[in-house]
């Protein structure tokens, strides 16, 4: 299979105008995969091909790229993918249960989505966010401080099509194709929305403040 | 007593502070832009700015040592892969104040005379790389980026790259092959990127702290800077506190400020509990335990005590923590991690991962504990690069300061810790 004359119109013109950003094409490459993942939802063959063909690389070469990074799917994604934080610091103050519960819940395990094809799981490292520990992402959107009732809740929200909203993030949570496309270097228009910082993010600024602590003039 | 001092984070709590409304109007970059770029990477050095990305290195020399005059294209790439476990610091600051950084982007590359820079951010925080799209385009349209920055003939493009999903692309030479669009495995050096760095040509590459540190030494004058800190660690920096304490988040202060000091301010640790062990500065800094509450968080302070001041990465685990536990996962990350390119560090992970699983399990001796420090003895020195290192830190610490706590798994013939006591709900 190969992509239809309008779908590879259509990726070609993204695809030059990302190309023209760096001084030398290849650089390209990692956007380029994102953006083959935002048509397809993970790095298909197609998608491979695609990519070779638009840098004048073999595809062996392209897949010995994508391979090497976590973030390209080798099969679909969910619409959305949960992560959870499993590194040590998550993991001891709630994630691995959060993990044990969670996989239990939904009957599926790391790498895999439900019949369904709306959540796929996976256990992720440290996320630069451990002060908002046990962390959670969906789509790579923060979902900060959860518990296993919230995680079982936010995968049961997102099963049924209700509205849920990260932490740290938009006021609409985008398919795991839509966040591939800003990943790709084509952001969408959300980036006003949601709070500057939260929680722990200002928790030394308030304590600062509430003593008339500065920085020397 | 020291006191906190919010420079970067000081705008955070505005709701539009990732705007360039909610930052200000770029007056540091302005006025830069007027000065000879040498004075620049004079007035970097004279601060003492170190880098913040975990190594410490002087910012102003590594400017330094970019050529003049070579004829070749410089570049500017800002290391924001940030992947360290523990270090929070980064991103939470290109959320709220990327314009920090752009500003800091615009000096950095006239002091060293590049016309193209790169923000590698890692892909997994999706609203930072949007926010950090949204404050380059608004830059662009105050013509900020792009030609002729403030009438002063001065051009420079920058681009937003988003990584992948790899730890390894922090480590400087990989996070370049990556850039290039190869798998990101660390390149031999020497030459080192000043000479031979993004496609070959002269690059410096800073942690985001670093350069969103640089407006403010403009700004208010290397002596300023200088002002503030010890001795050879000067400054401030975002200390990031996480784990059992009362109350974790990003704390800015000066260098050489106690954990103990942090702690009152942050509440001390969780309620009925009490500090067993610590990272100074991420999993690749080798732990502190209740010993080291005092010791100045400067770089010299933290190394003579044994570890490495790293990314002010604090990670507080109370007494409820099995440090085989955590000994293990971290370990389990760098075997993950490794690139593969090396064998002492892409076997020694695998091996160190094997054996600990077992120790955890109670399955072991003490000979065991000889096993895992040989294993590390192997990795240490002799790694490619410094993630191998990193990965031997949680080995010989936790069997330095917690042999007895291994020793307890070998008796009972299994972890004497009960998890559920850590977790965030259930100690009550
Ligand atoms: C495995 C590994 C991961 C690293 N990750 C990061 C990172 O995420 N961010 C960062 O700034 N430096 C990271 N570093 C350090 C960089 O190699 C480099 O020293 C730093 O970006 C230089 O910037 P600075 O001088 O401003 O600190 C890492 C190093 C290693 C070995
Ligand atoms: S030390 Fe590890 S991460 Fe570094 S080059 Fe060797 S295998 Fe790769
Ligand atoms: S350990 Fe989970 S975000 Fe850092």
């Amino acid at each position: 299979m190969t992509y239809s004359p309008e779908v590879r119109e259509r990726l070609e013109t993204d695809a030059k105008e990302i190309i023209g950003r760096y001084p030398k094409a290849r650089s390209a490459l990692l956007p380029l995969l994102h953006l083959v993942q935002s048509e397809d939802g993970y790095v298909s063959d197609d998608g491979h091909e695609f990519c070779a063909e638009i840098l004048g690389l073999s595809k062996a070469e392209v897949v010995g790229v994508s391979t090497f990074y976590t973030m390209y799917k080798r099969k679909p994604a969910g619409e959305y993918h949960v992560g959870v934080c499993i590194n040590t610091l998550c993991a001891v103050m709630g994630g691995d249960q959060i993990w044990s519960e969670l996989t239990e819940h939904m009957g599926i395990g790391a790498d895999e989505t439900t019949p369904d094809g709306k959540v796929s799981l996976e256990r992720i490292e440290c996320n630069a966010a451990c002060d908002f520990a046990p962390v959670m992402t969906v789509n790579w959107e923060f979902f900060d401080n959860q518990t296993p009732a919230s995680a079982k809740q936010l995968v049961d929200d997102l099963r049924d099509g209700a509205n849920v909203l990260p932490t740290r993030g938009p006021k609409k949570l985008c398919s795991f194709k839509d966040a591939s496309r800003i990943l790709a270097g084509i952001p969408d228009d959300l980036a006003g929305d949601g709070p500057s910082a939260v929680g722990p993010s200002l928790e030394g600024l308030r304590i600062a403040k509430a003593n008339g602590w500065e920085a020397p003039k | 007593m020291t006191t906190l001092t919010p420079i970067l984070t000081k705008n955070w709590d505005l709701p539009n502070s990732f705007t360039l409304e909610g930052y200000g109007d770029y007056s540091a970059a302005k006025r830069a832009l007027g000065m000879d770029p040498d004075a620049i990477i004079q007035a970097v050095k004279d601060s003492g700015l170190r880098g913040r990305g975990g190594a410490g290195f002087p910012t102003g020399m590594k400017w330094g040592f970019i050529p003049q005059n070579d004829g070749k294209p410089h570049y500017l790439v800002v290391n924001a892969d940030e992947s360290e476990p523990g270090t929070c610091k980064d991103i939470p600051l290109m959320m709220a104040n990327p314009h920090a950084l752009v500003e800091g982007i615009i000096i950095t590359a006239y002091a060293i005379r590049a016309n193209h820079a790169f923000i590698y951010v890692r892909g997994e925080v999706l609203h930072v790389v949007r926010r950090l799209h949204a404050a380059v385009r608004e830059a662009y349209e105050k013509g900020y980026l792009g030609t002729g920055i403030f009438d002063s003939g001065f051009d420079l493009e920058l681009v937003v790259h988003s990584g992948a999903g790899a730890y390894i692309c922090g480590e400087e030479t990989a996070l370049l092959d990556s850039l290039e669009g190869y798998r990101g495995q660390p390149r031999l050096k020497p030459p080192f990127p000043a000479v031979a760095g993004l496609y070959a040509a002269p690059t410096v590459i800073n942690n985001v702290e670093s350069i969103a540190s640089v407006p403010s030494i403009l700004a208010n004058g290397a002596d300023w800077f200088a002002g503030m800190g010890t001795e050879k660690s000067k400054g401030f920096g975002i200390f990031s506190l996480s784990g059992h304490v009362t109350r974790p988040g990003q704390y800015e202060a000066p260098l050489g400020i106690t954990l103990r000091e942090l702690l009152d301010m942050a509440g001390g640790i969780r309620e009925g509990h009490r500090l067993k062990f610590w990272t100074p500065g991420g999993s690749s800094t080798p732990i502190f335990t209740d010993e080291h509450l005092d010791v100045p968080l400067d770089f010299e302070s933290v190394g003579a005590k044994g570890s490495m001041l790293g990314t002010r990465a604090l990670q507080i685990f109370d007494e409820t923590v099995c440090v085989l536990r955590a000994t293990l996962r971290w370990t389990e990350f760098y075997a993950h991690e490794s690139c593969g390119k090396c064998t002492p560090c892409r076997e020694g992970t695998f091996w160190l991962k094997q054996v600990l699983k077992r120790l955890e399990a109670g399955q072991g001796g003490e000979e065991d504990l000889a096993t895992i420090t040989d294993i590390a003895d192997n990795i240490l020195g002799r790694s490619f690069c410094a993630l191998g290192d990193g990965a031997t830190s949680p080995i010989y610490s936790s069997v330095k300061y917690f042999r007895d706590e291994y020793l307890k798994h070998f008796e009972i013939g299994g972890c004497p810790f009960d998890p559920a006591l850590s977790t965030v709900w259930g100690a009550k």
